[in-house]
Parts: C-alpha cells; sequence; structure tokens
C-alpha cells in the first residue's frame, strides 16, 4: 500500500461523508461504556458545540492498550470516529496507536496523503472536504493522546479541539 | 424635520428584497443559497456595500480631528449616521446614542461603568435564563469584582420568561435588571417595556439587550422605559464590529469613563484630565467610522421598507415554517412561545445537529447549529445544541420550502 490518498467517493448531497458504515459505527458505537478502574482517562470537548466525549484506558505496565471505552455525546462523525479508534488501537502498542492516529489526521489534511489500508477509518476520510467537521473527527484522538500522555491513575483531564 | 424618503416597495404586495442583497445570489455547493442564519449575522444590502465603499474612497479620514475637507466629510458622515440612529429607536437626544463595538461591548460598558462601582457585597443582579453569554458574562464579571450575586429568573418549557417569578426576585438589593428583548435562540419577545415599568418602580435600572429586537420590528426605547438598550449593526444588515448603547442621559452623565484615550477628553495634563461631553466621553479612540456609516445606511434601507411591513412578512414566513417544521416526524420545535421573533431552533430524534447542518449546507441551506452562545437555554431543555433557521426581511416562501425539502432529504439518510 503505498501512502497515496485513498480515492474519495462523489459528494453525492453528503453522502460521501456519511457513508454507511460511518452511521453504523455512529448508531451502534463498539467499546462504547467505561471500565471500572481505568489507568488512563481524558475528555475531549468540543467547543464550537459543546459535545464531550470521556475515554477511558487500561494500559499494561508495558505499555499496551489491554482496554479502552468511551462516553458521551456528539455529532455522527465524533462517534464514529471515536468508536473506530478504539477498534484500531485496542490491543496495540502506546507508540503504534499515536502513530496510526497521526496516519488519520494526515489523511484528514486538505491533500489527504496518510494511508488507513482496510480500517474502517480510512471511510473517514471524506471529512478533508468539510474543513469544518474536521475538529470533530480528531477529538476523540486528541483525548487519547492526553490520556496516554498523563501518568497513570491521574485524575481525568479535559482537552478541546480549539 | 426631515422628510420621509420615497417608499421603493408598494405596501399591497409581498415582500421580495431578495434582489438588493448582491450575496443573495450565490450559489453553494452548486445550489442557490438559502440564507437561514440571520440571526448569527444579517446580509447587507447593496445600499450598505455602497455606502461604506463611497465613504472609503471619497470621504475617509479621522473624525472630530481636522480643519481639512475629508476630516469634516467623515465626522459629518459619522455624525449624520448618529442621528439616523437616534431617530430609528426614538432616543431623546444624539448624546444618549454611545457607539461601540457592538452589543457585547455595550453590556460590558454598562457593566463596568455603571454598575461595578454601584455595588457591594449581598447586592444582587438579576438576568433571566435565556440570555445570550453576552448578557451574562460581564454580570459574572462584576459579581465576581464586588462580591455581589448574579440571580436568573426562570423560563418555562415554551421559552417563555416566567414574570411572576421574576418579579418576584425584585427586591431592594437587586442593583441591575438584565433582560434580551428577543431570544436569539428561542424567539420569545420579551414584554420589556411591561418588565422596565416593573423594575422603575422598585428603582432598579434596566438594561435590554436588543440584539434581536431591532432587525424585527420597530423599537422605540422611550416607550420601551429602559434605562440601557443595546444592539449591533451586523444584526441588522450593516456591517460588523459596530453597535450601539442608548443610554438615559441622567445616567451616562454620572457614569466614570470606560475607557480612557484620544477623544474622550476635553483637556489632558499630568495633573488631571477633563473628559469629554456625552457621548464622547464613552468613546475613546478612533471609531468604526466605515462601519457606523454602514450602520447609518441599513438604517435608511429598513425605514425605506419600513418596520411594520418587515415584521408583518416574517410573521408570515415564521407561521408556515413553524407548523411545517412540527409536521416532520421525529422532529421538535424549540421555542414555542406565544410572541414569537422570526427564529426556530429544533432538534431531531437521532440526528445530531452538527450532522443536519452539513447535510443542509450540501443543499445550500445555511443555518445555525450547536449552542447559540445560550448554554444555559440549551441545557434547560436537555440538548447539546439545537439546529436554527432565522428569517430576515430578504427571506421568502421559496426559501421555507428548501428548508423542509432539504431536512426531509437528510432525515431520509440517517433512518
Amino acid at each position: 500500500m503505498n501512502a497515496k490518498s485513498e480515492e474519495l467517493p462523489a459528494a453525492d448531497d453528503g453522502r460521501d461523508l456519511y457513508r454507511e458504515l460511518v452511521l453504523r459505527h455512529a448508531r451502534t458505537p463498539q467499546n462504547f461504556g467505561c471500565l471500572p478502574s481505568p489507568t488512563h482517562g481524558a475528555e475531549g470537548v468540543n467547543t464550537l458545540c459543546g459535545d464531550k466525549l470521556a475515554l477511558y484506558l487500561d494500559v499494561s505496565p508495558e505499555g499496551r492498550i489491554d482496554a479502552i471505552r468511551f462516553d458521551g455525546s456528539g455529532c455522527a462523525i465524533s462517534l464514529a470516529s471515536a468508536s473506530m479508534m478504539t477498534e484500531a488501537v485496542g490491543g496495540q502498542l502506546v507508540a503504534d496507536a499515536l502513530s496510526i492516529g497521526a496516519r488519520f489526521e494526515a489523511a484528514l489534511n486538505p491533500d489527504g496523503n496518510g494511508a488507513l489500508g482496510d480500517s474502517d477509518l480510512a471511510a473517514l476520510t471524506a471529512v478533508r472536504r468539510y474543513p469544518s467537521r474536521v475538529r470533530c473527527a480528531t477529538l476523540p484522538w486528541r483525548a487519547l493522546e492526553r490520556a496516554v500522555a498523563g501518568p497513570a491513575n491521574a485524575e481525568s483531564q479535559t482537552v478541546t479541539t480549539e | 424635520m426631515s422628510t420621509l424618503p420615497e417608499t421603493r416597495y408598494d405596501t399591497a404586495e409581498a415582500l421580495d428584497a431578495r434582489g438588493d442583497f448582491p450575496i443573495l445570489a450565490e450559489t453553494v455547493n452548486g445550489r442557490p443559497l438559502t440564507y437561514l442564519d440571520s440571526a448569527a449575522s444579517a446580509q447587507q444590502p447593496r445600499d450598505v456595500i455602497d455606502a461604506v465603499r463611497t465613504y472609503h474612497e471619497k470621504d475617509h479620514a479621522n473624525v472630530h480631528r481636522g480643519v481639512h475637507t475629508l476630516s469634516h466629510r467623515a465626522t459629518e458622515a459619522y455624525e449624520g449616521a448618529r442621528d439616523k440612529i437616534r431617530a430609528f429607536v426614538n432616543a431623546a437626544s444624539r448624546s444618549e446614542i454611545v457607539l461601540t463595538k457592538g452589543t457585547t461591548e455595550a453590556v460590558n460598558l454598562v457593566a463596568q461603568s455603571f454598575v461595578r462601582p454601584a455595588m457591594s457585597a449581598g447586592d444582587k443582579i438579576v438576568i433571566t435564563h435565556m440570555e445570550h453569554h453576552a448578557n451574562i458574562v460581564p454580570w459574572q464579571i462584576v459579581c465576581e469584582q464586588t462580591g455581589a450575586e448574579l440571580v436568573v429568573a426562570p423560563i418555562d418549557e415554551h421559552g417563555e420568561l416566567q414574570l411572576d417569578a421574576l418579579y418576584a426576585l425584585l427586591d431592594e438589593s437587586v442593583r441591575m435588571l438584565g433582560v434580551t428583548h428577543v431570544s436569539n435562540a428561542l424567539g420569545t419577545i420579551n414584554p420589556v417595556a411591561e418588565i422596565a415599568a416593573e423594575a422603575r418602580t422598585r428603582g432598579i435600572p434596566i438594561l435590554v439587550d436588543g440584539a434581536q429586537g431591532v432587525p424585527h420590528a420597530p423599537v422605540d426605547v422611550r416607550e420601551i422605559g429602559c434605562d440601557f438598550y443595546a444592539f449591533s449593526a451586523h444584526k441588522m444588515f450593516g456591517p460588523t464590529g459596530t453597535g450601539v448603547l442608548y443610554g438615559r442621559e441622567a445616567l451616562l452623565d454620572a457614569m466614570p469613563p470606560y475607557q480612557g484615550g484620544g477623544d474622550m477628553i476635553l483637556e489632558v495634563r499630568f495633573d488631571g484630565t477633563t473628559y469629554n461631553e456625552l457621548p464622547y466621553k464613552f468613546e475613546a479612540g478612533t471609531p468604526n467610522i466605515a462601519g457606523v456609516v454602514g450602520l447609518g445606511a441599513a438604517i435608511d434601507y429598513l425605514e425605506n421598507i419600513g418596520m411594520a411591513r418587515i415584521n408583518a412578512h416574517e410573521q408570515q414566513l415564521l407561521a408556515d415554517m413553524m407548523q411545517r417544521l412540527g409536521d416532520i416526524d421525529g422532529l421538535r420545535l424549540i421555542g414555542t412561545a406565544g410572541h414569537k421573533a422570526s427564529v426556530q431552533s429544533f432538534v431531531v430524534d437521532g440526528v445530531h445537529p452538527h450532522d443536519l447542518g452539513t447535510l443542509l449546507d450540501q443543499q445550500g441551506v445555511a443555518v445555525r447549529t450547536g449552542h447559540h452562545c445560550a448554554m444555559p437555554v440549551m441545557q434547560f431543555f436537555d440538548v447539546p445544541g439545537t439546529a436554527r433557521a432565522s428569517l430576515a426581511l430578504y427571506n421568502t416562501a421559496d426559501d421555507v420550502d428548501r428548508l423542509i425539502e432539504s431536512l426531509e432529504r437528510a432525515i431520509r439518510m440517517f433512518r
């Protein structure tokens, strides 16, 4: 797989953004809920709309994400992104999870040059055509960065998408 | 007394002012623009755009400062606009018209120059649950500075102010009452003349946030009987960065300046400065001259059509829009007060307002989504945000048709 951007479907009144896979994740998000005693956590707030997503992680001493959950309310794009993120990073080393996040964000740049392979996240790359919605897609990833940057068992911290 | 401008519109015909607004000829995402976000910022008619351009091309210099010709012309244009504003809201004197950056600055001016010096710990400021952040946060800052308390009058499930509860809050510890004329999130028109009368009998000063009042109906500050009335040019088809504080002369006269600088002084000496007379005492620094000229042109434009006619046109569209929105399955109207301006918030089951906003935009329909700078209103209705369609004088029945069609289409995609 080269680093060329994935082909986007035609815009067609927003159907490129709200693809069936995105809507499915938004309607029935994966890993939705919380963990009984997470080692790491953070809250992401979209200041534009007031949406909030809380992220809970169990990170092993070796730095592996053993479990990840999220809850809160948001638009279809932020919910789908969070749901896809938990699937993509669960079981991964923290460093690998962050590198997936970096590739995802690169794919949302206007020139969209981050390759996502056959991850569900690839279905969200049309967000790059909707600049005002990019922060909805990156919100859960900002929370992930903040959560793993903090020390284990720290108080949950808040990050915004300003 | 100047003669009334010639009326351009035949009052017997339905209002169709769309052609007066160049931006409404734009296409968005390949479709004609349906602009339903005038409550956030209204578009400008050609008359306003031309007046601002002519000012820049022919008349620009600093105001109140030079003997040269351009400075004189700029001053005439700026002060001429102040006279138009005075007449537009029927203030008693041009000294009562303070030009600001906008409604927000006007409220902050009153909070800091009028209320703060009079406050002590234990005093209260009363506002309502439906205020815009601009009529909440300036008062919270004064409360932090003085140890005073901010008290909030309740609203009901229709988005109407509970007047009896409000009046019950107005005791002798209240130093200020802040009320919006029209709620930007709910459209509710508050009975501000009645509220001002109640406040007056108790000796409580009242500020009315008129940002959403002036674009929709005639406003007469003396008929309302308020002490302060604040509004913004860009909500009434003028430029951004320009607004107005109307204040009763006796109150403005007794208030200390809000900001110091040029233009607000008579004499500056290192052992003491004498402040300028009203309204210049509150206009430190070079003002937004072009913005004020544009506001003057916007007033001419509105008076040419007639505020009563604009109101009748908008009310007809609003009734149609509310009924058709209400007929959509799973759609909940937020803001159903008996007296409303042409603003309608709504939420749709299973579709987040942001997703609606994006999908409507794909159809060329511009609505506002989010909390509308009125987060306490969202908390009251227990929603993260709403979609809001706001109508102005240039909207037509076609715009309502396009809103309904594109909404139904967006909802189908999600179900």
